[in-house]
């Protein structure tokens, strides 16, 4: 999948993901992509808290090897 | 839509217990509520610019997961504090949980609104400038006209 911008938060434990994933589509244009790396299990269930309550989309998350993928498309 | 908005009240100084106001707050922040955390009595520790002296006590804390079954008796003896607070940053460090230093400049990078109770810095004598610049001073009237109109509302 296509996407705009990246960043790694494998490593950091809630609720830092969701900040940074915060922060990260801040400087970002509505309609852009943000590619996420999580190693945090709880992510899953908190990307998909951050996206309902928040307008972005989820357009995917994925397990690959212990690490949690997500792609967010900016409001 | 109207902004959401969230009200904690910190009551708590100890290392274990400021991490819940912090993690509410700025999470609630990065989702669009507007935050207020009112810190009161011993929470007031919270807001000093200095925050290694916040520590976590084994003692009256027998839920406290220690790596060998400690006596009271044990856990009362000199350093057994620093100990265990040295212990607990490790591991929050090791499991990649943001220091509380990281977790309180965040909120207020997200503009929740610190406020310290008057009351309590009156009552305990304690010198302002050891505070951060971003809190403000007000009692319990000023924090229910934001409480009041709440969503959610939390005692820490």
């Amino acid at each position: 999948m296509n996407f705009d911008k990246e960043f790694d938060a494998s490593g950091l434990s809630c609720p830092l993901p969701i900040l940074k994933t915060k922060k990260a589509l801040s400087d970002m244009a509505p309609g852009q992509v943000l590619k996420m790396i999580a190693t945090d299990s709880g992510s899953i269930k908190d990307m998909q808290a951050f996206a309902e309550q928040t307008g972005n989309q989820l357009l995917s998350s994925n397990e690959e090897a212990g690490k949690y993928i997500f792609f967010m498309q900016k409001k | 839509m109207t902004t959401k908005k969230m009200a904690i009240i910190a009551t708590k100084g100890t290392l274990d217990m400021a991490y819940p106001p912090f993690i509410l707050a700025s999470t609630a922040a990065a989702l669009g509520y507007e935050v207020q955390v009112f810190f009161t009595f011993y929470g007031l520790q919270l807001l000093r610019k200095d925050l290694s002296d916040v520590m976590i006590s084994p003692l009256a804390n027998p839920a406290m997961p220690m790596p060998v079954p400690m006596p009271v008796m044990v856990q009362m003896l000199p350093g057994m504090e620093s100990m265990a607070t040295m212990m607990m940053k490790q591991k929050l460090k090791k499991h990649g949980v943001a220091s509380l230093q990281e977790l309180r400049d965040l909120c207020i990078e997200a503009e929740v609104k610190f406020i310290a109770c008057q009351m309590t810095v009156d009552l305990f004598e304690f010198d302002k400038s050891e505070f951060i610049d971003e809190c403000e001073y007000g009692g319990a009237a000023m924090f229910m006209g934001f409480a009041g109109d709440t969503d959610i509302c939390l005692f820490v």
